[in-house]
């Protein structure tokens, strides 16, 4: 015979199970936060791994080229292609030029290159210190008298810092450079009046701010791949899940603090 | 004095008691074997001891210096330096060469240039039947026996006080298992080192052992010299040695 739960115990019940997803979630943020400031601490202590850092600077930086500047020329081409079709109706065309280029190094650069980078490298480095993890290649490294944090993800933070930006400024010509070939070929535009359109609205800051929000997506995209693969779970799944939480949440961080960063440049 | 004193250690995952209570002393130049099922807790116990997992309570003694909450950083320098590992898959390093592999820690723990490094990795290599040849290969490349060969090799290299081995000789075949038994016998025996060693396999512990300890439930129920096993009076330790499926060790199903 079965008795009915008391109104209390019901009441209980739920306040547990509230209490328990609080626990969880200061768990895990403390858990980032610790990950997040060692790391950042074994970036500014010796010894460093330069070898290491050379490899994930090329890694990063040469291999993503590829993609970053195939974003970058078809958005550049679609944007001039958008911005006629739109402007042509106010006989604005002259102004396509400055809003291609504005554009493309204040928002689409920056953030469209950074989730290429982030499906790419993110999900790169989650999938291989996962698996470093699963095959106790990190606990290896300990008792080799080697911080994992040092040797692993130290360089990969710092080439994500500093070539996120290079990649995100090579972007940035790719656009405006895809822009100049549909504006000039398909639409007709003056190719002198396009160029000259393109430099005098361009100033320092629209440049300066899209290589700022670079180098933050860059310490996010590296961050999340090397936390994700570093708490990989076991087995195939543990990885494969940590490389989708590596992405997911990169992009998603990207997308926020892009935000918070644009409100910062351009805000007043 | 012992050269590696474990008292009180417990430790807990979710709900389930790994260690509960686990006291012993391991004298300098012993080769410790310790036994017990799967799930039981022994790599656990290795783990706490090297620092890759802190102990929920008690202390761990090495040389007599405590060394239970030391930092990442103090253990590193101090201590990490002392112990050589061998992984029950190997964990070689797959994006490294096989010598590079062996010669991580003389460059990293020792500051070997590369090229001296490189010497004793083939030295090593050498030791554990491997020729040059095999350095300048990639880990994937090579059988599993290979593989715990270069692993044995990797630990050893830096000439370790302390050297634990971790189901040596899992996945292999008999030959090449008993191969890598008469390896740890012989380069343990070379650097004076002391050896813990944790498997189930009996071949294992007839072959390395100078004492035993069996580890159930997260305690040791027996501990006694290797030449006493056959005639331990524990039912639990006759059970196990002769592999029989009814006695009083229950097997857990579920791994938590």
């Amino acid at each position: 015979m079965t008795t009915a739960a008391k109104p209390a115990d019901l009441i209980l019940d739920f306040c547990q199970g509230i209490g328990a997803v609080i626990v969880q979630f200061c768990q895990a943020t403390g858990k980032f936060a610790w990950f997040t400031l060692l790391s950042i601490s074994h970036i500014f202590r010796p010894p460093y791994y330069w070898r290491n850092l050379v490899k994930q600077l090329i890694e990063v930086g040469y291999y993503s080229l590829p993609v970053v500047g195939l974003t970058a020329i078809f958005t550049g081409m679609v944007l001039v292609l958008q911005s006629y079709t739109g402007f042509a109706r106010f006989n604005a065309e002259s102004a396509i030029a400055s809003v291609v280029v504005l554009s493309i190094t204040r928002e689409l650069g920056p953030v469209l290159g950074g989730l290429m980078v982030a499906g790419r490298i993110g999900a790169a480095f989650a999938a291989e210190l996962g698996t470093m993890r699963v095959t106790e290649q990190i606990d290896a490294l300990r008792t080799l008298s080697t911080s994992p944090f040092k040797y692993l993800v130290a360089p990969r933070l710092i080439a994500g810092v500093v070539m996120l930006p290079i990649l995100v400024l090579v972007a940035d010509i790719i656009g405006v450079l895809g822009g100049y070939l549909v504006a000039v070929y398909r639409l007709d535009f003056n190719p002198y009046t396009y160029l000259q359109h393109t430099w005098n609205f361009l100033e320092n800051m629209d440049v300066v701010s899209g290589l700022v929000k670079a180098s933050v997506f860059g310490f996010i995209i590296t961050l999340m791949g090397c936390y994700h693969g570093y708490h990989s779970g076991k087995g195939a799944e543990g990885v494969g899940a940590a490389t989708t939480h590596a992405v997911v949440s990169a992009s998603i961080l990207i997308l926020l603090s892009n935000y918070f960063l644009t409100g910062l440049f351009f805000g007043s | 004095m012992p050269k590696i004193q474990l008292h009180g250690i417990t430790k807990r995952f979710g709900k389930k008691q790994v260690l509960n209570g686990i006291d012993l002393d391991i004298m300098p130049g012993e080769s410790l074997v310790v036994i017990g099922g799967s799930g039981s807790g022994k790599s656990v116990l290795i783990k706490s001891i090297l620092g890759l997992i802190t102990p929920d309570e008690g202390t761990i003694k090495i040389d007599g210096q405590d060394v239970t909450h030391l930092s990442e950083r103090k253990r590193e320098k101090h201590v990490m330096r002392k112990f050589g590992m061998l992984f029950q898959g190997g964990a070689l390093f797959d994006s490294m060469k096989v010598w590079e592999n062996v010669a991580f820690g003389l460059i990293s723990v020792h500051g070997k240039s590369p090229r001296d490094a490189k010497e004793i990795a083939i030295q090593k290599l050498a030791d554990v039947g491997l020729n040059a040849d095999v350095g300048e290969l990639f880990p994937v490349e090579l059988s599993g026996g290979m593989q715990k060969r270069v692993a044995l090799a990797r630990a050893i290299a830096t000439e370790p006080e302390i050297i634990f081995f971790d189901e040596p000789t899992t996945g292999l075949d008999p030959i090449m298992a008993d191969v890598i038994n008469d390896l740890i016998v012989e380069c343990v025996n070379k650097l004076g080192a002391t050896a813990v060693t944790i498997t189930h396999d009996m071949a294992s512990v007839r072959k390395i052992a100078r004492h035993v300890a069996m580890i159930y439930q997260g305690r040791i129920i027996w501990y006694g010299p290797a030449s006493q096993i056959d005639h331990s009076g524990n039912e639990y330790v006759d059970q196990f040695i002769h592999g029989r499926a009814t006695g009083p060790i229950e097997m857990a199903v579920r791994k938590d």
